[in-house]
C-alpha cells in the first residue's frame, strides 16, 4: 500500500469519517463518493454533523469472509436496486453475484443520502460504485502480488480468487487477503472500469434478491416490526385541510381498557397494544373544527393556478418567434389540463419509533431515511445524532414517500408515553396526508408551414415543473418557458401538499407537446409517426421511435385513420423512449381500452436488462392509472377521494398486452429505467382517441365522461 | 367479550380466547406475529390482507374472527411445506411477479383459490381471478405469467 492514502485520514476535520468507519470493523473499505446535485454534498454532510463522512456517500467492505458488502443510504422501494448494485460490484470485483450483500438506507452505518428518487441511483450512483469496485480489485490484486511473489500483470480473478495465470494453483482467496487488514483506499479520479464486452454479470437477467421473502410473507415491512410492550396508535384526522381543533371529547374513547388517548397540540391519537381496538376508540372521539374557508375544488383549481402563476422562467429557447409565425401556414393554439394525483403505495405509510431519552431508533416507511432522522429528532428534540433510522423493506414510494410526517408522530408518542409506538396510517390517511401530484396547466401555440414541418412553439408550463418540457424537434423558432415548480410553487398555490410523482412534471408536459404534435400532424394530413421523423434531426430520438414502430407494425395513414392507433416520444433525463399503442373506444360508455402497448427505451448502457424491462412494464400499467381513471377531488380543504372506491387504480382487465424493445446503446452511461416509459402513456392514449374517433381530449384523466363530451362536441 | 375459537392455522390446531368480533387480519398480524398477511385498505378494496379459509379467498380486514371457528386458516406463512415451495410461490419469485412485494401474499392467495377450482386456466380467467387485487407497482403482466406457470401452462 501506498503510505499517503493512509495518511490523508490524519487530515483535520475528517474525524467524522474514522469515527464512521469504525463500525465497519476489519477488512478492505474502498469509499464511494458520487456528485450530482440531488445526491450529495459535502456541505450538506458537514450541515448534518452526526459524525457522516464529508467526503464520501457509500463504501465497499470485503470481509474476511471473502463477502462484499456495500453500505449506501439508498433504499429498495421495489425499484429492484437490491439486484442491480451488486451486479454491479460483483462484476467489476470478479466476485460471484451471491457473494455481495447490501447494507441499505441504515443511518448508523450508511454514509448520508438525500434520498432515493428520480431514477438517481442507476444514474448517479452507478458508476461512482463501479469504479469503486473496480478499484477494490486493484488494491486486491496488490496485495495478492505480494503475498504470491509474482508481479501484478501476472495476476487474473475468478469468483474472488486471486491466481498466478501461469501457475492457477499459486492462488489466494480476497478473504485471505482482508483478514486481519484495516485498509482504507480512495476512489482514484481515473478509475478503470470494465467495458459492456468485458460484462459477467452485469447486463444479464437477474431476479430481484429478495423475491423468496417477499413470496413466503417473511420480508418485514415497517408495520411488521415488533417490540416488546410497543402500542399501536392511530391518528385523528381532520374533515379537512388546515382545520383547527377547537373542541375534543374524548369521554367514550376513554371508557375501552387498556386505552390511551394522548393529545399533543395538533396530534391527537389513540393507542393500545391492539391496533384494531385503537382505531375502534379512535371512532368514538368527538372532535370540532374550525374549517378554514376555500372556494376551490377540483373544477376551479386551473383558473386559480394560472391567476396567482409566478414569472415565467425560460426552459429553452431559439430563433424568433415572431418571424416563426409570420412563417405558419396554420397556427394552433391548445390548453392541457391536469389533475392532482395520489401516489397511493399499496402500504400506507408506516413508523414504529422508540424513543428512550436522547436516543431514538425508528423503523420507517420511506424513501429518505436521512431526512427521517433530521425530522425525528427535531420533532422530540434531541440531536440527529442519537436517532437511528433503520430500514425495512417499503412497499412502494414512488415519490410520496419522501415525505414522511408518520415517523414524527410516531416519535412523539413514544416520548410521551415512554413506550414504542406504531403510526400506521389507515388508507385514508395516506390519501389525507399525501402529498399530491399538483394540478398543472400546459399552454401552447405552435404553427406549421402547411406542407409538414413546424415552425414555432410557444410553450408554457403552469406547476408542473419544467422536466421534459424542452422540445427536441427541429423547430427553428421556439421557447419553452415554466411557471411554478412541481415541488409547491410558492405558498397559496395549492390546496393540500403537493410533491415528486413518479417522474415528476414529465407525465403533464409530454401528454401536452405530443397531443399537440398529432393536432397538427392531423391538420396537415399526414401520419403521426411520419410527422415526428419529419420534424426530427436528432438520430437517437428517430432511432428509438423507429425501434418502436417496427416492434410495432407500423403502417403510415394519415391522421385520424380510425384504427386507434398512436405513437409519441420523449426524452426523460437522458433515457429516450418511445411509445405506441392501440385501443378501443366503447362509444356508448365512453369506456377506453388499451389493447396494445409496445415501448422502445435507449437508456444508455444497461446493467440490468430484465430489471428495466420489469421497470417498463410497471410503468405502462401504473400510467394507464393517470390516463384513464386517477384524479383527486377535493372541496375545499376536504379530500373526496379516500380509499380504492373512488379513486380508481389499474386493474388486471385493464392490462394491454406489453412490449418492450431495449434499444442497445453503449456508447452512453447508463441512465435512469424506473420512470422513463411512465410519461408517455396519458399522450399515447389521448392520441389513439383522436386515431379512433377524431375526438380530442385535452386533459387527463380520459374519463368516460369526458370522451363522451369530446365525441359529442364533435358530432355536432 | 371473549368467546373460545377453536380452529386450525397453517396446519396446526389452535384455539383462541378473544373478541370474535375482531377482525382475522389483526389477530393474525398483532396477537399471532403472523405478519405476511397485509393491511392495504381496510375496506375490503384492494385483497392485500387475503387469507385462506377452508381453501377460499377472503379479506381478512372483512373478515370477523368468530366465523374461522371449527375451519381451516392458511397464510402465506404457511404455505410452503417442509421447507418447500409452493409452485406459485416458486413461480412468483421465477417470473419476478413483484417489485416491493406488498400486495404479493394477497395475490398467491386468491392465485390459490382459483387454480385449485380452475386448474387449467386461460390467461383471460387468471386476470378475472385477479381483477380484486391491486398492485400499484404495476406488476401485473407477471403475475399473470407466473400464475400461469405455476398452473403448469408455461
Ligand atoms: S386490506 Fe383488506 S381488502 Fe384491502
Ligand atoms: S408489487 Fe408493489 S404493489 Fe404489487
Amino acid at each position: 500500500m501506498k503510505k499517503d492514502e493512509r495518511d490523508e485520514y490524519q487530515r483535520p476535520g475528517t474525524l467524522g469519517r474514522r469515527e464512521f468507519l469504525k463500525i465497519a470493523g476489519g477488512g478492505i473499505v474502498v469509499a464511494v463518493s458520487f456528485g450530482g446535485e440531488f445526491s450529495f454534498s459535502q456541505e450538506e454532510a458537514r450541515r448534518r454533523g452526526a459524525g457522516y463522512p464529508e467526503d464520501f456517500n457509500a463504501y465497499l467492505l470485503i470481509g474476511a469472509d471473502g463477502r462484499v458488502t456495500g453500505y449506501t443510504g439508498k433504499v429498495e422501494l421495489g425499484q429492484g436496486a437490491i439486484t442491480s448494485l451488486p451486479q454491479m460490484i460483483a462484476d467489476e470485483l470478479d466476485v460471484p453475484y451471491q457473494a455481495v450483500d447490501m447494507v441499505m438506507g441504515d443511518t448508523d452505518l450508511c454514509p448520508w443520502d438525500m434520498g432515493t428518487f428520480g431514477s438517481l441511483t442507476t444514474r448517479m450512483f452507478g458508476p461512482a460504485l463501479r469504479a469503486a469496485a473496480a478499484e477494490a480489485r486493484a488494491v486486491l490484486l496488490e496485495l495478492a502480488a505480494e503475498r504470491l511473489k509474482v508481479p501484478k500483470e501476472s495476476l487474473s480473478v475468478k469468483d474472488g480468487v486471486v491466481f498466478d495465470k501461469a501457475s492457477p494453483s499459486n492462488k489466494v482467496f480476497y478473504g485471505e487477503l482482508a483478514s486481519g487488514k484495516r485498509i482504507e483506499r480512495h476512489i482514484s479520479p481515473k478509475p478503470s472500469v470494465k467495458g459492456v464486452g468485458e460484462w459477467a454479470v452485469m447486463g444479464k437477467p437477474f431476479f430481484h434478491k429478495d423475491a423468496v421473502d417477499k413470496v413466503t410473507g417473511k420480508a418485514l415491512f415497517a408495520g411488521d416490526i415488533r417490540l416488546p410492550g410497543m402500542l399501536y396508535a392511530k391518528v385523528l384526522r381532520p374533515p379537512a385541510q388546515g382545520a383547527k381543533i377547537r373542541s375534543l371529547d374524548t369521554s367514550a374513547a376513554d371508557r375501552i381498557e387498556g386505552i390511551r388517548i394522548v393529545q399533543d397540540g395538533d396530534l391527537v391519537a389513540a393507542l393500545h397494544e391492539l391496533p384494531d381496538v385503537a382505531a375502534t376508540a379512535l371512532d368514538l372521539i368527538k372532535a370540532e373544527y374550525d374549517v378554514p374557508e376555500s372556494k376551490l375544488d377540483d373544477e376551479t383549481i386551473f383558473d386559480h393556478l394560472l391567476s396567482i402563476a409566478p414569472e415565467a422562467r425560460v426552459v429553452a429557447e431559439g430563433g424568433d418567434l415572431k418571424e416563426g409565425e409570420s412563417l405558419a401556414a396554420n397556427v394552433f393554439e391548445e390548453t392541457y389540463l391536469n389533475g392532482y394525483v395520489a401516489h397511493a403505495p399499496m402500504e400506507p405509510h408506516t413508523a414504529l419509533a422508540d424513543v428512550k431519552g436522547d436516543k431514538a431508533t425508528i423503523w420507517a416507511s420511506t424513501q429518505a431515511p436521512f431526512r427521517v432522522k433530521d425530522e425525528v429528532a427535531q420533532a422530540v428534540g434531541i440531536p440527529p445524532a442519537g436517532v437511528h433510522v433503520v430500514m425495512p423493506f417499503v412497499g412502494g414510494g414512488f415519490g410520496g414517500k419522501t415525505r414522511n410526517i408518520q415517523a414524527s408522530q410516531a416519535a412523539r408518542l413514544s416520548k410521551i408515553t415512554g413506550k414504542p409506538v406504531q403510526v400506521a396510517w389507515s388508507r385514508e390517511d395516506e390519501f389525507f396526508n399525501d402529498s399530491f401530484r399538483p394540478a398543472a396547466i400546459v399552454k401552447i401555440r405552435s404553427g406549421t408551414d402547411g406542407s409538414g414541418k413546424m415552425v414555432f412553439w410557444d410553450y408554457g408550463v403552469y406547476f408542473a415543473g419544467d422536466r421534459s418540457s424542452a422540445q427536441f424537434y427541429s423547430i427553428p423558432h421556439h421557447r419553452t418557458v415554466s411557471r411554478g415548480e412541481w415541488g409547491g410553487g410558492g405558498t397559496g398555490a395549492h390546496p393540500f401538499a403537493v410533491g415528486a410523482w413518479r417522474a415528476p412534471g414529465s407525465n403533464t408536459n409530454v401528454f401536452a407537446r405530443e397531443c399537440q404534435i398529432d393536432i397538427m400532424a392531423a391538420k396537415e394530413g399526414m401520419d403521426p409517426l411520419e410527422f415526428r421523423m419529419q420534424n426530427l434531426s436528432d438520430e437517437r430520438m428517430k432511432r428509438v421511435l423507429a425501434a418502436a414502430a417496427d416492434k410495432f407494425g407500423w403502417t403510415l395513414a394519415p391522421l385520424p385513420s380510425r384504427r386507434g392507433m398512436a405513437i409519441v416520444c420523449a426524452d426523460y433525463s437522458g433515457t429516450y423512449v418511445a411509445t405506441a399503442a392501440q385501443i378501443t373506444v366503447d362509444r356508448k360508455t365512453g369506456g377506453i381500452q388499451v389493447n396494445r402497448v409496445v415501448c422502445a427505451q435507449d437508456m444508455g448502457q444497461c446493467i440490468n436488462p430484465q430489471g428495466a424491462v420489469i421497470q417498463i412494464e410497471g410503468c405502462i400499467t401504473m400510467g394507464l392509472g393517470y390516463t384513464l381513471t386517477e384524479e383527486l377531488h377535493f372541496k375545499g380543504g376536504e379530500i373526496l377521494d379516500l380509499n380504492f372506491d373512488t379513486y380508481e387504480l389499474p386493474r388486471f382487465s385493464w392490462l394491454p398486452k406489453i412490449e418492450t424493445v431495449l434499444v442497445p446503446n453503449n456508447s452512453l452511461p447508463p441512465s435512469g429505467g424506473g420512470e422513463p416509459a411512465i410519461i408517455n402513456m396519458g399522450a399515447v392514449v389521448a392520441n389513439a382517441l383522436f386515431d379512433a374517433t377524431g375526438a380530442r381530449v385535452r386533459r387527463l384523466p380520459l374519463t368516460p365522461k369526458r370522451v363522451k363530451a369530446a365525441l359529442a362536441a364533435m358530432e355536432k | 367479550m371473549n368467546q373460545t375459537i377453536p380452529f386450525s392455522l397453517n396446519d396446526k390446531p389452535m384455539s383462541l380466547s378473544l373478541d370474535g368480533e375482531r377482525k382475522l387480519l389483526w389477530v393474525l398480524r398483532t396477537d399471532l406475529g403472523l405478519t405476511g398477511t397485509k393491511f392495504g385498505c381496510g375496506e375490503g378494496f384492494c385483497a392485500a390482507c387475503t387469507v385462506l379459509v377452508d381453501g377460499e379467498a377472503v379479506r381478512s380486514c372483512q373478515f370477523p374472527l368468530k366465523d374461522v371457528a371449527g375451519k381451516t386458516v392458511t397464510t402465506i406463512e404457511g404455505l410452503a411445506q417442509n421447507g418447500k415451495l409452493h409452485p406459485l410461490q416458486e413461480a412468483f419469485a421465477r417470473h419476478d411477479a413483484l417489485q416491493c412485494g406488498f400486495c404479493t401474499p394477497g395475490m398467491i392467495l386468491v392465485a390459490h383459490e382459483f387454480l385449485m377450482k380452475n386448474p387449467k386456466p386461460s390467461e383471460k380467467d387468471v386476470r378475472e381471478a385477479l381483477e380484486g387485487n391491486l398492485c400499484r407497482c404495476g406488476a401485473h403482466t407477471r403475475i399473470v405469467q407466473a400464475v400461469m406457470d405455476a398452473a403448469g401452462l408455461k
